[in-house]
């Protein structure tokens, strides 16, 4: 628990985050969507072709994003697990596994835009490079945990199996954004560091920034929506449950 | 944009409207795909309820 974070704590119960979810939900749909479409224009029409790498580059705005948002889901989804664990909040499990199937489709996304970045670039849709090989590690342990959840009855011992599964996992997370440097890799390095200054032009790095910002604010939109239905699922016995559900036309 | 216009993409159209059309389309299904989880989800709860099966 947060010492004396009362009002934190009050949300702690999923009887209260529910109502508190849904509200949040509009204040990040509206910014992600607006973000997104001046993501895309940046990305696709302000953003000035490449002279390397010609019109290929532009998938690059949807593909570090996307390879970002993976791995931060991933460690975000491990923390709620861990607490879930540690802590025994019924609703970090529950976040936890609202977070899983998200951060399985930006890690998907990722892996397939470099493909296609890959493909004219490298000259192959694949390699068994560290980054590469890593990534999917990283889409194997999303499902691993949502398998592992869903061949489970007792929600509690599936939340105890893929919460620890997600934590062990997280070591892997570490692997992929050093990989680059640790392995001699095909994968490039990074092009945006927080120590340096960004290699590329300011315009690449903002669209970048803007769509990452509203690959971010969709997985609290997924997450809210996703961990809605498995409150009320779980907690369908509960008298304010039944409420939710009578109460709606 | 070299020639060719916006849809061609300098002739990397392929790659890159393979991309974003399938990064659209999957984060498009995934809302969709909620939405008629949270629908299912009331019509499944309802149902029990009506019968009386999940009274605590």
């Amino acid at each position: 628990m947060i010492p004396g974070g009362g009002s934190l704590t009050r949300y702690a119960s999923p009887a209260a985050f529910y109502p508190l979810a849904g509200r949040l939900i509009p204040w990040f749909a509206v910014p992600a969507a607006v973000l997104g479409a001046v993501g895309l224009y940046m990305g696709l029409v302000a953003a000035p072709t490449d002279f390397r790498q010609g019109d290929a580059y532009r998938i690059m705005f949807i593909h570090v994003p996307a390879a970002w948002m993976s791995m931060w889901l991933y460690v975000v989804m491990a923390i709620y697990a861990g607490l879930g664990l540690v802590v025994k909040t019924r609703l970090s499990s529950m976040m936890a596994a609202a977070i899983a199937p998200s951060g399985a489709l930006f890690t998907f996304i990722a892996l397939w835009t470099g493909s296609f970045w890959g493909r004219p670039m490298w000259g192959t849709w694949w390699v068994w490079d560290a980054r590469l090989t890593s990534e999917l590690v990283l889409l194997f342990l999303y499902l691993g945990v949502i398998a592992l959840a869903a061949a489970i009855d007792d929600p509690r011992r599936a939340d105890r199996a893929s919460g620890l599964l997600a934590l062990v996992g997280v070591v892997n997370v570490p692997i992929i954004y050093f990989s680059v440097q640790w392995w001699n890799t095909l994968h490039q390095g990074a092009s945006i560091k927080m120590t340096a200054a960004p290699t590329m032009g300011a315009i690449m790095f903002w669209s970048i920034l803007v769509m990452t910002v509203a690959f971010w604010l969709l997985s609290f939109v997924t997450a809210f929506l996703r961990v809605r239905c498995i409150i009320l699922e779980r907690e369908r016995h509960a008298e304010w449950a039944q409420k939710v559900v009578d109460n709606r036309a | 944009m070299n020639g060719g216009g916006f849809w061609h993409m300098g002739g990397y159209a392929l790659y890159v409207w393979s991309a974003y059309g399938v990064t659209a389309v999957l984060l498009f299904l995934e809302v969709v795909q909620l939405l008629r989880r949270r629908r299912a989800v009331f019509r499944r709860l309802k149902a029990m309820h009506r019968m009386g099966i999940e009274k605590a």
